[in-house]
């Protein structure tokens, strides 16, 4: 594995919830990573965004590694959730929040703050 | 869009509803919605990836530019 793919993988294994996504929470850049961003936070998620967009190779690598080909991608304790469709389809349903509450436990509103991490 | 609904119909011959809808009238972004009896007990991540894996080629020489998915199992 890459260093680059290995930092992708530390960030999917170690955050409750990882957020791929162009742009950051505070400067979005597509309509999509804000979708998947807006049902995160609907359900509470601590998210924890990964900006692609500094390097084409961070999209390449995450790709290879989830087997999923568009951005944004969401990831809960290390499991794909999806893209924003998914993400929005699961916080439509409620069943966003129960995978939250089963993944990290009925505290996770509270277990951590958004933030903004770096693999390049 | 003609293109797209052979792709899909080609690899979810089964579908009891198919469709693609061009949500911009440029031709590069899509819709697709697909009920299909595959579908069933399968997660909406792997759902998606099998709609994605129909539509590799267009998505790979660009013709999709941006592709919103929704899948059903049974109705």
């Amino acid at each position: 594995m890459t260093d680059l793919a290995t930092r992708i993988r530390d960030v999917i294994d170690n955050e409750p919830v990882a957020l791929f996504m162009k742009g950051t929470p505070h400067m979005v850049m597509c309509g999509n990573s804000q979708r998947a961003l807006d049902a995160l936070r609907s359900a509470g998620a601590p998210v924890t965004a990964v900006d692609i967009l500094p390097d084409p190779r961070i999209r390449q690598e995450l790709s290879a590694l989830s087997g999923w080909p568009t951005i944004p991608q969401v990831f809960i304790k290390g499991e794909l959730v999806g893209g924003a469709d998914i993400a929005e389809e699961l916080a439509a349903s409620g069943e966003l929040e129960r995978k939250l509450a089963d993944a990290l436990g009925d505290g996770y509103r509270s277990a951590a703050a958004e933030k903004v991490v770096q693999v390049v | 869009m003609e293109r797209l609904e052979a792709l899909l119909r080609r690899a979810f011959p089964e579908a009891t509803d198919l469709r693609v809808v061009d949500r911009t009238g440029t031709g590069d972004h899509f819709h697709v919605v697909v009920t299909s009896p595959r579908f069933d007990g399968l997660p909406l991540v792997e759902q998606h990836k099998l709609v994605y894996a129909a539509l590799s080629e267009p998505m790979g020489d660009g013709t999709i530019h941006e592709l919103r998915i929704t899948t059903r199992g049974r109705e």
